[in-house]
């Protein structure tokens, strides 16, 4: 068993002036005091990585400059199923005895600690260095693919999509740390910018600067206890031209692991916690897992059934959409979201009863799938 | 190693004007990205062999965004995966009035010191 005993987050957007390990300090601070623990209690440490900070040893360069003595560290890189895959190896290293608190923590000026271009580029390095990269593709490109196949097969709409981007900015709304603070209607979204058709720019996440934290342990700590209580990964290409389907991905195959794990039936969670780097990655996990029928998100959404008092909330935070992302820690924020709104500390956000959680992050283009789902005990 | 496998084409991406994929002989498995061994079997009887070039477009996405300053002088540029006949799949660009289940054909652009294969509609 393991508990997530303590969580931080920094408000996400243009933050200038903080690097990397400033604002993997400033979460991993108030992840401390929020657990109740000391520097001293942590004996575990695992984190992402930054591309503004690419440094080969991230964990023990955040070690050092934050003063802590971990028995344990290192960092792993799996897209924007990392954070995800940390609570699951946090997990793992708890229950099996290797630490007792394990801090967990990303930041990344992404924003403000490059440019535009930068950015753009090094994430599109996630595609073939021969085979594709050469082509000019970018990750709203790899996902434009994805969706105008998703889209024929399943006879999703462009609207269908907006109506992901509107919900998500209609929660950043209710979060003051949020990137972006005007409503939009699924109008604004239609005749936003193109970036990769059908992708149009409010379909896209932002590039933010911030960061997050959450300390998992063998003890809890608090009054209201969220535990771990399953975990999966699935993994089944890296590179779009190599995905056996684009309408089909191991989505389904991770929650299903981790559900098996947790021994609890997908039907019982009340909140959702879901990688939405594009309307078009929220719209196919939601129906792949199951949380709602297949080309039926958009409708969903549209009706409130996943708003923060309807029948299942879902990123109530505002989600990389409209919170915004700045990399590892982008889906971390999902997490951070998730363990107030069943700690009871949401706030206006606040769901009656988010009791079960199911957590679920994608890496690469729909490639690299980590699932958790959490429990809250009294 | 198969003898077959040491044809050291020059497709596209050697600046070539080809389009090469490989076959296993043991499991008769077709892929795109090279490499001397099967990746379904494991197997090593590996033979390169020159695409027709015919295919299907799968998915299509059109670029207005690019990434870097010599790929804004193409934007915006469709970006396509196309499902080769001989049962593998690859990325190219595409003219932009392809739609998803078009017949297509590639041809070669050279774009800055680069060859780009480029699907056109089948006659």
């Amino acid at each position: 068993m393991s508990w997530i005993t303590g969580v931080g987050l920094t408000p996400y957007g243009r933050l200038e002036g903080r690097s990397t390990v400033d604002l993997m300090s400033e979460a991993a601070t108030a992840a401390l005091a929020d657990a109740g623990l000391e520097r001293r209690d942590i004996d575990g440490l695992i984190c992402g990585y930054s591309t503004t900070l690419p440094h080969l040893m991230l964990s023990t360069v955040f070690a050092e400059h934050f003063g802590l003595h971990p028995h344990y560290a290192h960092a792993i890189q799996l897209g924007g199923a990392t954070g995800c895959a940390m609570g699951m190896l946090a997990h793992l290293l708890v229950e099996s005895g290797v630490a007792k608190n394990i801090l967990v923590v990303a930041g990344e000026n992404r924003l403000t600690g490059q440019t535009r271009d930068a950015a753009i580029q090094t994430l599109a390095q996630v595609g073939h260095p021969v085979y594709e990269v050469p082509l000019g593709p970018t990750i709203p490109a790899y996902y434009g693919l994805v969706a105008s196949r998703y889209m024929h097969e399943r006879g999703v709409s462009e609207e269908d999509l907006a109506e992901l981007a509107v919900l998500m900015r209609r929660h950043a709304l209710m979060h003051p740390g949020a990137q972006f603070k005007q409503p939009i209607t699924v109008a604004d979204v239609m005749a936003s910018k193109p970036i990769a058709a059908p992708l149009k720019i409010l379909d896209c996440c932002p590039v933010s600067d911030g960061g997050a934290a959450f300390v998992v342990s063998r003890e809890r700590t608090g009054e209201t206890g969220v535990r771990i209580i399953g975990a999966g990964q699935a993994h089944t290409h890296q590179h779009i031209s190599a995905a056996p389907s684009l309408t089909r991905f191991g989505a389904a195959e991770s929650v299903e692991r981790a559900r098996t794990a947790a021994g609890i039936a997908l039907r019982d969670i009340r909140y959702a916690a879901i990688y939405d780097s594009f309307t078009i990655t929220l719209t196919i996990l939601l129906e792949e897992i199951g949380l709602c029928g297949r080309g039926e998100a958009g409708s969903r959404a549209r009706d409130g059934y996943f708003d923060h008092d309807g029948e299942l909330p879902l990123n109530t935070h505002g989600g990389l959409l409209s919170y915004g992302h700045c990399g590892v820690a982008g889906a971390m924020a999902h997490l951070v979201e998730a363990h107030r709104q069943m700690t009871g500390r949401a706030e206006s956000r606040q769901a009656k009863d988010a009791s079960l959680t199911l957590l679920h992050g994608d890496g690469g283009v729909l490639s690299s799938h980590a699932s958790l789902f959490l429990e809250r005990v009294r | 190693m198969n003898p077959e496998s040491r044809n050291e084409a020059a497709d596209w991406t050697r600046g070539g004007e080809a389009v090469v994929y490989q076959t296993c002989a043991d499991c008769g498995t077709a892929w795109y990205f090279r490499r001397d061994f099967c990746p379904t079997c494991g197997g090593g009887h590996v033979t390169d062999r020159q695409a027709s070039g015919r295919g299907t477009v799968h998915a299509a996405s059109l670029v207005t965004r690019a990434p870097s300053e010599d790929l804004r002088a193409l934007a915006p540029y469709l970006i396509v995966l196309v499902d080769a006949e001989e049962g593998f799949r690859m990325m190219a660009h595409g003219d932009r009035s392809l739609k998803i289940g078009d017949p297509v054909t590639v041809r070669f652009v050279r774009f800055a010191d680069r060859l780009l294969p480029y699907f056109d509609p089948s006659t």
